[in-house]
């Protein structure tokens, strides 16, 4: 990518809110859309097989990606918000009955929160929450006294897309499994900045969207582990997702399917595979890491010294912090300084980042953020240093 | 004594003034300066009622009627949020309600703010005009 914005070269720190595509995924994206437009999975055209291999290719690539056990525990989806929502409606449908309880923690994305809160209403069930102490970090240790014999489900962020920080999701699913509770983890975050192993993780759920890591938008995936995605009943209904139908009785189409009903955004989710792709070669570039690196540390220890100026989200070990900053500074606010950065060419993200509970448990009305891809320079993170210097020093 | 300035006046007034920037960091250094001028505005009259709603930074407006004309007075917790409302204040304070009403409101757009507030704060900026419309009707 390279534009400008207001006659500057455009630098753009708002990777966590979405990230800029390659050229792989928006020639298959192109591709697709130009000489495979066929509905997958249903006619025997040559055009239709095309589609629907592409499609699957991705399911198989994402399986491999996550390193989960089958494909069938691949459903695709349109987003992150899309597959949290079908596992609070199927999962809860099945699972959850009155005065049973969930629990979220205080740093989830309103994604993550809303279809609990929602399930909690419908069945009459309790949602509580796990709080994070002042640096950002969960309390892992109030977890066990939460869960009691009525935990069905504990629902936890990878990595906060405020805090930058990696929650001990192992760790966590241990103590949930302890109890027999259900983990889902939100990897919206946690699949763009670290390498994902569901089986090692051992979680129930896995979701993450495709645009947050470099695929197209409307494109998401749900991991589910098969036993509990078999037993779980189907989100919605239509074509596609059926075994026979009749009108006195419907069977269902195996899994994944089951749960992808109607027409799929195919040559969306075939740029899964070139996504991942990308991102697998990026985890895997050491040099690639070191800069990146370098790059984080430089913008950590310069925010920390920057006077008047609040970090959350903090850590002594960088091995849990992502190169992601969001921060307070004393007597400007968020949003100005968000727009000043824009005319200096700054793309970052102000507000409260679809995070309101965390921003109480703050006491903020409000945060800038700055999130970092590996395609961002020390030049740029230099510049944005600067700026934000004399951004500041015009809002006094 | 100087003939008193009409609204049209004022609002020619500013457009000159924003002529002269051709950089937009230049235009918002001058809109955070009014805003830093701007009246200063009672805490407690920082209530609910007196708030904008459909703008991420808060921003409250609050009036007066003496002699038929309605005086405004507003704040932001945002600097660049306040010196827009700064302009506001200054072209519609004093006025009729039949002079703010007859009005387009189209000063913002004439100094190039509208399309250039980010989209968030564009709908805040026409709550903001929303507003102070509501008021002036509710007072003729
Ligand atoms: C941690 C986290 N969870 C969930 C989401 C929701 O993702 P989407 O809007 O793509 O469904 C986001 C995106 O901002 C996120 O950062």
């Amino acid at each position: 990518m390279d534009r400008k914005v207001y006659g500057k070269k455009l630098v753009y720190f708002d990777n966590a809110a979405t990230i800029q595509r390659p050229q792989s995924v928006l020639d298959l994206w192109n591709k697709l859309a130009r000489d495979s437009n066929a509905n997958i999975h249903r006619a025997v055209h040559r055009m239709a097989d095309e589609a629907t291999e592409a499609y699957e290719q991705a399911r198989l690539y994402v399986k491999d990606f996550i390193n989960a056990s089958s494909r069938e525990e691949i459903v695709f989806t349109s987003g992150a918000t899309a597959s949290v929502n079908l596992v609070a409606y199927s999962f809860g449908e099945k699972f959850v009955g009155e005065g049973d309880e969930i629990i979220v923690t205080e740093c989830e994305h309103h994604s993550d929160i809303i279809p609990w809160q929602l399930l909690c209403e419908r069945k009459n069930a309790v949602l509580k929450v796990l709080s994070v102490d002042d640096s950002g970090h969960l309390k892992l240790d109030e977890l066990e006294s939460l869960i009691t014999p009525k935990t069905r489900l504990l629902a936890v962020t990878h990595i906060s897309n405020v805090l930058g920080l990696v929650n001990p999701v192992k760790k966590i699913v241990e103590i949930c499994h302890s109890k027999g509770v259900k983990v889902l983890v939100d990897g919206a975050q946690g699949v763009v900045h670290s390498k994902v192993d569901v089986q090692n993780i051992g979680c129930d759920f896995y979701v993450f969207s495709g645009h947050k890591v470099y695929a197209t938008p409307g494109t998401g995936v749900l991991y589910g582990k098969k036993e509990i995605l078999d037993e779980m009943p189907p989100f919605m209904g239509g074509g596609e997702m059926v075994g026979t139908v009749k009108f006195s009785g419907t069977t269902y189409a195996p899994l994944p399917l089951k749960f992808e009903a109607g027409t799929q955004n195919f040559t969306g989710m075939a740029t899964l595979k070139p996504a991942l792709e990308l991102a697998s070669v990026i985890n895997d570039d050491k040099e690639l890491k070191k800069s990146a690196d370098e790059i984080r540390d430089f913008l950590y220890s310069g925010l920390q010294k920057t006077e008047g100026l609040t970090l959350f989200g903090t850590t002594g070990n960088m091995d849990e912090k992502i190169s992601l900053f969001s921060f307070c500074i004393d007597g400007v606010h968020h949003e100005d300084l968000a727009l000043i950065l824009d005319k200096m060419g700054i793309a970052v993200r102000s507000g409260q980042m679809c995070a309101e509970p965390l921003m109480d448990r703050f006491g903020v009305s409000g945060m800038l953020r700055v999130s970092l891809a590996p395609y961002n320079t020390m030049e740029e993170a230099a510049y944005f240093m600067e700026s934000l210097k004399k951004a500041v020093n015009m809002l006094r | 004594m100087e003939k008193e300035k009409s609204l049209q006046d004022i609002e020619n007034e500013i457009v000159d003034e924003f002529s002269i920037f051709d950089d937009w960091l230049d235009k918002y250094e001058y809109i955070i300066e009014l805003g830093k001028s701007l009246k200063e505005y009672p805490e407690d009259r920082k209530t609910d009622d007196k708030l904008v709603k459909g703008c991420q930074s808060r921003v409250w407006i609050d009036f007066n009627v003496e002699d038929g004309k309605i005086f405004f007075n507003a704040d932001s917790d945002a600097i660049i949020t306040k010196g827009i409302i700064s302009l506001l204040v200054r072209i519609y304070s004093g006025r009729t309600p039949q002079e703010i009403l007859s009005s387009d409101f189209s000063v913002v757009e004439k100094i190039g703010l509208k399309e250039n507030l980010s989209p968030t704060r564009a709908n805040g900026l026409v709550s903001m005009i929303q507003m102070i419309r509501e008021i002036a009707a509710r007072n003729i």
